[in-house]
């Protein structure tokens, strides 16, 4: 008979995997309510939407019943029970009801996070939504109130309770039906398990089987009895058969032959008690986040999967001009190796990308919030949310994506009575997108509010001496001002964005990502953030250049060609600025070594290279290098980290030699230039 | 005349590390020193500080270097490759300095460590923060937070 | 009855369930195949089959009592025992389930002990 391992305690680490696989989990089932209820809200009637928010909810209870999280489970009831009715179809999906259901899931995710956070939550903090949640759910439910919960004890193990020492003998008859078969229930394997409650004899009896012409396969004729005597009570017998109650003749008879008095039924272990003989089940370790943990280990793996690509390419190189090249052997392995690396990197980049939709649909929430804390009306419409960016920087987006809409909201929507005034619809829209620019994800919130109030701005800049009195700024120097440190437009200090953090530090850490945060506005139309970041802070494919002796990375994402200029493509403009003639059209001519701040002579020679790159707006420029030393994919390494941005520099990287090699930032080079030779912003 | 640094048994010591800066000292905190390196050739940031020679590879890591020579306004002696860099850690950045010599650890009772002089004028001024008699040596000591000073409004492009 | 251990196919589509399962399951001496959803389930147990099944019932795709039926209805899986989730505000459930031909239960939220014993009493 097999045997198998005595149940032991399901380890307490196992147990805190699995608490962190499940408010993961939760995540994905709130993404699920959210766009499943918003669907509902904007009168979508297929019965699958309500199915899935349904089971979503349901899950949700489930695996909070596993850790004994009461509250939660309790209130997670009332919402299924209120969504099983509209799903049974006895309660309209109307939009009320669905703003009621949204409601109930934001409280479901506070009490969620309070779980995860290992904090106790007050019933009064669920109990507006409950009420509401009641009326919906009509038939009598079993869990009332949060007093008369009752579960099944925590996944532990217990030792069963030993049984009295009085004994009994019993006469057991099992007669199964056809249907008992049919559910796939098997008698030996039952009588096995009451022959197991102590010493048994098995007594067939075949009397009811026909004889060959009437026997029918699918029929039952077989019954059987077990004398068993046995120290358990007759709860425990029955207890054998309690899938098959109904599909059997099933008798259990105290044999009165024995004469032993009835053993006294010793009922089950209380989860209290069980609970007590275990003693502290809790993991020791604190609940550490699971994505957080991920992250370093992620980033381990992608460093030195960028390093092997490194060292790849290196040893690639060093072959190539030595003997061993001309040997095919050694060109086809190294060929495989090439690809080998390149599909480990692409195998690893792919685990950690994820589409922007969940950071986006955090926003739907905190547009609720606004609009209750501020009184005014907001429509959020997104666009772009399957686009896919790497894990690292998925995490980071939220916290400038949230200022940037608060900010919409709060200072860039007017009140509704003062948008009817002014012909605008009363409900305001906010407009959130992602879309990916060559190696960039660029993220874009726009409002159709007030704009910047550029007088203000100015004013406020003038005042906290952020700028001289008699400075000239064009229009779009002003309103970013609004990311300068220690600056705030707000007169009051609203709920919303008078929490202690301005803009600058949003800015600084979008930079510290390696990324850019601007605003442009219309005033009277609106204004539009836009947030551009890398779409992995990990790797970027470059092309190695080296100016004045030192060597420079430049994204290739940026680079359009290389060129070598002829002198007479070269024109000046004025005292400080070159063109370069590329094709039919002229752009502004870079000395690289000047931009950056580097000594030494400028040089003229024939191996001068000019790389002719882009940034997000499609401006145009010619970067000159001394020379191109070849592509180069590279591990980012951040300056921030230990020092501070850096004007016309990216992030940096280690090369093969282990020198660091500064990434270059085309983008920030091409306006630094801009601003040196237009400074007053006078030029188009 | 200044009293010996002795070490006294009942009070709490503090651990200072001494370096050498063009013939004068210098001392850190031993708390926020991580370890000691030989020179290499420092990688250079464009618009940078004179003080900040560069970044070099810690590791993996990007390590700035500060020329502590440069920094302190005293003519250096000349880079040589015997030069020595202390990674030092300061609000979990890690930063790098540049001195001539490491001389020794030294422990000091608190009531040993003497105000700075009043350097106004001195390039110094920020971030000597204090005054330690050593043998017959004088060694002021650096406040590291104050070494590289943060960024500008406004200087930095976007 | 041979002394292998037997194999179990657990088929939710809530993957904190099925670490749950599949912890106490592999504890108890069991191999566990995972499926996410009754499709799913059906495919394994053609792929790899299994000696007892156990499944929720509130999944996408194709639920528990329509998988259930579906192995009912194919004669090489007919006899497999079956063991459905169910929870403790779904009374019916059970009955539904045995009558789409489901062995026996399980009350979420589970302990290995019962888990086991549930088990015991199919297979």
């Amino acid at each position: 008979m097999p045997e198998h391992k005595p149940v032991g305690t399901l380890s307490a680490e196992s147990l805190a995997a699995i608490r962190r696989v499940f408010f993961d989990e939760c995540d994905e089932h709130f993404a699920d309510i959210e766009s499943g209820l918003t669907a509902l809200e904007h009168g979508a009637r297929d019965p699958e939407v309500i199915n899935s928010v349904f089971r979503a909810v349901h899950s949700v209870k489930g695996g909070a019943g596993i850790f004994e999280m009461d509250a939660l489970v309790a209130f997670a009831h009332r919402f299924e029970s209120a969504l099983a009715e509209m799903r049974a179809g006895r309660l309209e999906p109307t939009s009320d009801v669905a703003r009621v259901f949204l409601r109930a899931a934001d409280t479901l995710a506070d009490l969620v996070q309070a779980a995860r956070d290992g904090q106790a939550v007050s019933p009064e903090r669920a109990a507006p939504v409950s009420e509401e949640l009641a009326r919906f759910a009509a038939p009598p439910d079993p869990f009332e109130t949060f007093d008369d919960i009752e579960f099944e004890p925590k996944p532990v193990a217990f030792e069963p309770m030993p049984a009295p020492s009085a004994g009994g003998v019993w006469n057991v008859t099992f007669r199964p039906y056809a249907s008992l078969y049919a559910k796939g229930n098997e008698p030996a394997v039952l009588i096995r398990e009451v022959a197991r409650l102590g010493d048994a004899t098995v007594t067939l009896d075949e009397s009811a089987v026909p004889t060959l012409e009437a026997f029918d396969p699918e029929d039952a004729y077989f019954s059987w009895t077990i004398r068993l005597a046995t120290t358990e009570g007759e709860a425990a017998i029955r207890e054998v058969f309690e899938f098959v109650d109904g599909d059997c003749l099933l008798s259990i008879r105290r044999d009165d032959e024995a004469g032993v008095p009835p053993a006294p039924s010793v009922p089950d272990p209380t989860p209290k008690e069980i609970l007590a003989s275990i003693g502290p089940t809790q993991p020791a370790a604190p609940d550490t986040p699971a994505i957080r943990v991920e992250l370093t280990r992620v980033e381990r793996l992608v460093d030195l999967v960028g390093e092997l690509v490194v060292h790849q390419a290196i040893l690639a190189e060093r072959i190539s001009v030595g003997a061993a090249a001309r040997n095919e052997a050694v060109a086809q392995a190294l060929d495989d190796l090439g690809q080998l690396t390149r599909d480990i990197q692409e195998s690893v980049m792919a685990i950690r990308a994820q589409p922007v939709k969940a950071v986006f649909q955090r926003m739907s929430r905190l547009v609720r919030e606004a609009e209750q804390a501020t009184g005014k009306r907001v429509r959020l419409l997104a666009e772009g949310e399957g686009t896919e960016v790497d894990r690292t920087v998925i995490e980071r987006l939220t916290e400038p994506l949230t200022h940037m809409v608060r900010n919409a909201v709060d200072h860039g929507l007017e009140a509704p009575d003062r948008r009817a005034a002014l012909g605008k619809p009363e409900e305001g829209t906010v407009r959130i997108s992602a879309a990916q620019r060559g190696d960039r994800i660029v993220i874009e919130v726009s409002d159709d509010g007030d704009g910047i109030d550029r007088e203000r701005v100015r004013a406020i800049a003038v005042e906290r001496g952020l700028i001289a009195a008699d400075a000239v700024l064009a229009d779009d120097d002003v309103d970013n001002l609004i990311f300068a440190a220690g600056f705030s437009t707000a007169a009051s200090v609203s709920d919303l964005s008078g929490r202690g953090v301005g803009l600058d530090v949003v800015r600084r850490g979008v930079q510290a990502l390696g990324g850019r945060i601007s605003v442009s506005s219309v005033r009277g139309v609106g204004s539009t953030f836009t947030l551009s970041l890398p779409l992995t802070l990990a790797v970027l494919d470059g092309m190695l250049v080296s100016v004045r002796g030192q060597a420079l990375i430049a994204p290739l994402a940026s680079l359009i060609e290389t060129v070598q200029p002829r002198p007479g493509d070269v024109r000046r403009l004025g005292a400080a600025t070159s063109l370069l003639s590329v094709r039919n059209s002229y752009v502004p001519l870079i000395d690289l070594g000047r931009a950056l701040g580097y000594r030494g002579e400028e040089p003229a020679g024939p191996h001068a290279v000019a790389l002719l790159v882009e940034d997000d707006a499609g401006e145009r420029a010619a970067l000159m290098v001394d020379e191109v030393l070849g592509q180069r994919q590279v591990v980012i390494k951040s300056l921030e980290a230990n020092y501070r941005p850096v004007a016309g520099v990216a992030a940096a990287t280690i090369l093969g030699d282990g020198r660091v090699a500064l990434i270059l930032d085309p983008a920030a080079i091409i306006a630094g230039e801009r601003r040196r030779s237009d400074p007053a912003g006078v030029a188009a | 005349m200044s009293e010996p640094a002795a070490a006294a048994t009942m009070t709490p010591q503090r651990e200072l590390i001494s370096f050498k800066v063009a013939e004068q000292y210098f001392c850190v905190d031993i708390m926020a020193v991580r370890e000691l390196r030989g020179w290499s050739p420092p990688t250079p940031l464009p618009q940078s500080p004179p003080f900040v020679t560069g970044v070099i590879n810690l590791r993996g890591q990007i390590l700035p270097i500060v020329d502590m020579a440069v920094r302190l306004g005293i003519e250096p002696s000349g880079p040589t490759d015997r030069q020595v860099i202390i990674v030092t850690a300061i609000e979990g950045r890690l930063v790098g300095i540049l001195v001539d010599a490491v001389c020794d650890i030294i422990a000091i009772a608190p009531e040993a460590l003497q105000p700075a002089p009043d350097l106004s004028g001195e390039a110094a001024a920020a971030f000597l923060t204090g005054l330690v008699a050593d043998e017959d040596r004088l060694i002021s000591l650096i406040a590291l937070d104050h070494l590289i000073p943060p960024i500008e409004v406004g200087v930095e492009a976007a | 009855m041979s002394a292998e251990a037997k194999t179990i196919l657990t088929v939710d589509d809530s993957r904190t369930m099925r670490d749950m399962l599949r912890l106490a399951l592999a504890e108890a001496g069991f191999k566990v195949v995972q499926a996410i959803d009754g499709a799913e389930g059906l495919e394994r147990l053609d792929s790899d089959g299994a000696d007892v099944i156990i499944t929720d019932i509130n999944m996408p795709n194709l639920d528990g009592l329509g998988f259930i039926e579906r192995v009912r209805a194919d004669q090489r899986h007919r006899a497999i025992p079956i063991l459905v989730l169910t929870t403790e505000s779904e009374p019916d459930m059970k009955e539904r389930a045995r009558q789409a031909g489901a062995t026996g239960w399980i009350v979420k939220p589970f302990n290995p002990g019962k888990l086991v014993d549930a088990i015991r009493r199919v297979a």
